[in-house]
């Protein structure tokens, strides 16, 4: 079936059977391979994408669900490589990454919980972490990125780097 | 993991819903948020010929604030639920609930309707469901009608709506004067879902309980209300002893089962000390 979603603001159409499932429509599809598949099962958060805005777990949403909206990948984050998003930027100057996998999914949750509040305690950025699993760092440089984050992004002109 | 192939149709609107399903029968599957539906096609456990995505119904979206209850359509996410400020005001045992359902990921996603319709015996809203004494209604094409949540609730996965119904949207009395609420949940430490979940609701009125109402999810098949500790309460001054007491009460009629990661008996320890710790939270708040 023919299905329309804009991806990091482009507009793409491709004809994909009605099974398909998002992150393999952004993966294989469409050559997006920065969200990863770690589960296939709802439960690690690597998968995890922007749907008109909200963060969501692409394994666990059909294609044609996303029909006609909006999708934000890990891609759609950086005008380019010298320039990160601010929370691209905190990960890597807080050494939240080890191995990388779960970082696309992280950071994309990060956006969400963010949004939601701009100055979350550590506490509460390890509670919006709940979806998203990490073999690696032990969590706690990836919530140091994430209160480094914030407090960039609450100061505007440090936080020119996109969305 | 990839679904059985289906054929996907979308709906526009409610009528449009109600046909396709009428017309598809017990071979179709409605979709809504899909994270309960998507993951059990994807294991294979279910295999519906055609999907009917409600996800674009407009007429099962919203929370509207009636005079005497809160309207909460089909379709409203857990998010949603937990900051509208409607369900905050007059049902926060519900917003409560919502809250303590899956991640973010999964509260951005997952409808309250899906939910109910789903009848998983660990998921978090039967019990407030139950406890708040809300109706759920349905739509086919042969009408309307109402069920009320201790109806609605007949098994494991099993509710009292036909497969030709669409739970519309549920209705949710106003909280009255003088009630405290808690929603409190053992979360099985990998899945989330309710190993126990306690939702109570204590009405006081001159320093004696005039109304308890409490139900448990996820300990048996289905939620059920606590109906010994409900009596226990009723007409006492709530002090710690006697919510102490009542609680002992909590496993009377729950049907606990056995399950690899906790026991029967486990369950039965847990829904007296959540009882205890949820009705000791309730009777804060209801001050
Ligand atoms: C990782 C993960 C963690 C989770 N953790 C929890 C948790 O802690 N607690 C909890 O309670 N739940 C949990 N869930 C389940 C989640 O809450 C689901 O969103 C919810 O159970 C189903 O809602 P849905 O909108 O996704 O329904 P769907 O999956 O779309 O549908 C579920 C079933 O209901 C039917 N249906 C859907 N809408 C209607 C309607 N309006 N009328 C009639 N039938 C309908 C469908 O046909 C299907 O059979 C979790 C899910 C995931 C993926
Ligand atoms: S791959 Fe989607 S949650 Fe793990
Ligand atoms: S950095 Fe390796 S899984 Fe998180």
């Amino acid at each position: 079936m023919k299905t329309t979603v804009t991806v990091n603001g482009v507009p793409q159409t491709r004809d994909v059977e009605p099974r398909t499932l998002l992150i393999h429509f952004l993966r294989d599809a469409l050559g997006l391979t920065g969200t990863h598949i770690g589960c296939d099962t709802s439960n690690c958060g690597a998968c995890t994408v922007l749907w008109n805005r909200k963060a969501v777990k692409s394994c666990t949403i059909l294609a044609a669900q996303a029909d006609g909206g909006e999708i934000t990948t890990i891609e759609g984050l950086a005008p380019d490589p010298a320039h990160l998003h601010p929370v691209q930027q905190a990960f890597w100057d807080e050494h939240g990454l080890q191995c990388g996998f779960c970082t696309p999914g992280m950071i994309m949750v990060s956006l969400d919980l963010l949004k939601r509040n701009p100055s979350p305690t550590d506490d509460e950025i390890r509670h919006g972490l709940d979806g998203n699993l990490c073999r690696c760092t032990g969590y706690q440089h990836i919530v140091n990125a994430i209160r480094t984050a914030a407090q960039r992004m609450r100061v505007p002109a440090v936080a020119a780097g996109g969305d | 993991m990839i679904p059985a192939a289906f054929e996907y149709v979308r709906a526009h609107n409610l009528s449009e819903a109600v046909s396709l399903l009428a017309h598809h029968g017990d071979n179709a599957k409605l979709l809504a948020g899909g994270h309960s539906l998507l993951p059990m096609m994807k294991m294979r456990l279910a295999q519906p010929a055609t999907l009917i995505d409600i996800g674009c119904v407009a007429e099962l979206r919203g929370i509207r604030d009636d005079i005497g209850s809160i309207m909460i359509g089909a379709l409203t996410t857990h998010d949603e639920l937990t900051a509208n400020a409607a369900v905050l005001s007059q049902a926060p045992l519900l917003a409560e609930t919502a809250s303590r359902v899956g991640d973010i990921q999964v509260r951005n996603v997952g409808t309250i309707g899906g939910s109910l319709a789903h009848a998983d015996p660990a998921a978090d809203y039967p019990a407030a469901v139950l406890a708040l004494e809300a109706t759920v209604h349905l739509r086919s094409a042969g009408g309307e009608r109402a069920v009320a949540a201790r109806d609605f609730f007949v098994d494991l996965m099993t509710t009292a709506a036909r497969p030709d119904e669409i739970l519309t949207h549920l209705r949710v009395p106003r909280r009255p004067p003088g009630q405290g609420w808690c929603y409190m949940k053992l979360p099985h430490p990998a899945s989330g879902y309710a190993m126990v979940g306690l939702a109570a609701l204590v009405t006081i009125e001159g320093g004696k309980c005039a109304d308890a109402r409490l139900a448990i999810t996820g300990a048996g098949p289905k939620a059920v209300r606590l109906t010994k500790v409900e009596a226990a309460l009723e007409g006492k001054a709530l002090d710690d002893a006697t919510i102490a007491s009542a609680a002992q009460q909590a496993a009377d009629g729950i049907d606990a089962t056995d399950e690899l990661y906790a026991s029967a008996t486990y369950k039965n320890h847990i829904a007296k000390v959540y009882a205890k710790r949820a009705l000791a939270k309730a009777v804060e708040r209801a001050r």
